[in-house]
């Protein structure tokens, strides 16, 4: 009788463990994407590693789409979720086409990328994308988001699991002084396109070396008025 | 035609066993202005008339692309074409997205005739007032087909629709033996010449007037006015060095001939088919 009474330990109450997921819909494929945007050109960059957990699947992987003639995107993380993101966008083109009877430009993509992604919110594609291109003035633009659409235009960006690593980097080499000391530059690098691609080249043989999920291969896309060009460079493959 | 008492729902058989307000649809279809499409090996070609409602407007548009497979030319209710087009452009994308692979044209055909069909079978609906020519190309070929208001589809070597469009017709099985063989050039040039035989009386120009051409490794694109203009300019040159021809009696052979058949003492290239429009047999 006095049992009823007496204040009993509901489960609700007692500290709960949380069992540990045995399955998650995700998976990290690594890799690391990098985008400078210079006066009338823009790089795009990513390895060609794709891995899972500490092995490779392949050393031969594009993490690079095209979307437009003048639009490149880039995207390191889950790359299932990666291409379904490229072929949602890719169709979202070409009903713009059919409706404008022109391409869209990069940052009406930037922000169709951005809406694209934070549809998803409350099932995220697991994307780390850098979006890469020319603006309707031809300038070179870059626009870096996280997984749910957040997005900023900047000068030069990095993505992935070199991130980290590369960041720095670029920040050391392309960032502008502060406006307080010098007056605010252009949001574009003032490097030529060829000192980009070099440095490009050079940040992802630094960050092959200590990301173990970066290497193999970089692919190198290079937009700029006369098109759009392709370079491949090897990495360390270990 | 003249009114029925079985003909105000399309729900409502007429004791002949026909659906009049199908068949007033087809008549939509008739009423507007050609349309026209033909075929080879390599390329399927459309061409429409271009008829604007007053001299201060603009043509209306009745050449869609809808993949970079398939394009349609329409004649009727072009507001309904419209319509159409955008079911089968995102029938299209949803298949390419799904199977990463362009939507064999038969394919697309049958989905629209279908669509097309519901509106014959409910009485809330009417039947769509428009007739489409869809060309386009896939595994098989390239195809030309042609969409009836009915629910209706058949596929053609060449084929045209719209008011006037029995003059094209005309021409076309005049000549529809030789497309298979002729050049994307002839064919357009064949094209242009079966509208000009739509217009009758009227002065061809690339204002009244739209080509478009879809081929293999080449995607659909309607011609712009210029390149239109020089096709029915060359149409102009050609009919005048036919005639200089038959008046001097050689035979040259010209770029814009294409094989004849032994039709009497008729001229026997594309440009100079006759001496005169009137002597078309209508």
């Amino acid at each position: 009788m006095s049992m009823m009474f007496a204040p009993r330990l509901t489960e609700a109450a007692a500290p709960t463990t949380h069992a540990a997921p045995t399955w998650s819909p995700y998976d990290n494929n690594g890799g690391t994407c990098v985008a400078i945007a210079g006066e009338d050109y823009c790089v795009i960059a990513a390895d060609t590693r794709m891995s899972t957990g500490f092995s490779i699947l392949t050393r031969n992987y594009s993490k690079i789409h095209q979307i437009t003639d003048k639009s490149v995107l880039a995207s390191s993380g889950f790359q299932a979720d990666i291409r379904a993101l490229q072929k949602n966008l890719d169709a979202r083109h070409q009903i713009y086409q059919h409706q404008h009877s022109k391409q869209m430009s990069c940052p009406a993509m930037a922000q169709l990328l951005s809406n694209t992604l934070y549809y998803k919110r409350f099932f995220p594609y697991y994307a780390f994308n850098v979006l890469g291109g020319l603006d309707s003035e031809g300038r070179g633009c870059v626009y870096t988001y996280d997984a749910v659409g957040s997005y900023e235009r900047s000068g030069y960006s990095s993505q992935g699991t070199g991130m980290q690593l590369i960041m720095p980097v670029l920040d050391n080499q392309l960032k502008s002084a502060s406006p307080l000391v010098l007056p605010l530059r252009q949001s574009t690098t003032p490097l030529s396109e060829v000192e980009a691609v070099d440095l490009v080249k050079d940040t992802f043989a630094s960050a092959a070396e200590r990301d173990i999920y970066t290497g193999d291969g970089v692919e190198i896309v290079i937009v700029n008025r006369d098109g759009i060009r392709h370079e491949l460079m090897d990495l360390k493959r270990d | 035609m003249f009114r029925n008492q079985y003909d105000t729902d399309v729900t409502t058989w007429s004791p002949a066993g026909r659906l009049h307000q199908v068949e007033y649809a087809m008549e939509a279809v008739k009423q507007g202005s050609a349309a026209i499409g033909l075929r080879s090996k390599t390329h399927v070609v459309l061409a429409t008339v271009n008829k604007a409602s007053s001299e201060l407007s603009a043509h209306q548009k009745k050449l869609f692309k809808i993949d970079n497979h398939i394009g349609i030319a329409m004649a009727g209710l072009t507001a309904d074409g419209r319509v159409l087009s955008r079911y089968m452009r995102s029938e299209c994308i949803n298949h390419h997205f799904v199977f990463e692979s362009p939507l064999p044209v038969g394919r697309l055909v049958v989905q629209v005739a279908d669509k097309a069909q519901v509106c014959t079978q409910r009485s809330w609906k009417r039947p769509y007032g428009v007739g489409l020519l869809v060309a386009g190309l896939d595994e098989t070929g390239p195809h030309l087909y042609q969409n009836c208001p009915s629910g209706n589809y058949s596929e053609y070597q060449a084929f045209a629709i719209g008011s006037r469009s029995q003059a094209a017709k005309t021409y076309l099985e005049r000549k529809f033996e030789t497309f298979m063989e002729c050049t994307k050039e002839e064919l357009i040039r064949h094209a242009v010449f079966a509208v000009k035989e739509s217009l009758q009386e009227e002065e061809l120009s690339s204002g009244n007037c739209g080509v478009a051409v879809v081929g293999i490794d080449e995607p659909f694109v309607v011609l712009d006015p210029k390149t239109l203009q020089s096709y029915i300019e060359s149409l102009e040159t050609g009919k005048e060095e036919q005639q200089t021809m038959e008046e001097t009696g050689t035979d040259d052979r010209q770029s814009l001939q294409v094989q004849h058949e032994g039709t009497g003492s008729r001229g026997i290239s594309v440009g100079a088919g006759d001496d005169s429009p009137t002597d078309m047999e209508t």
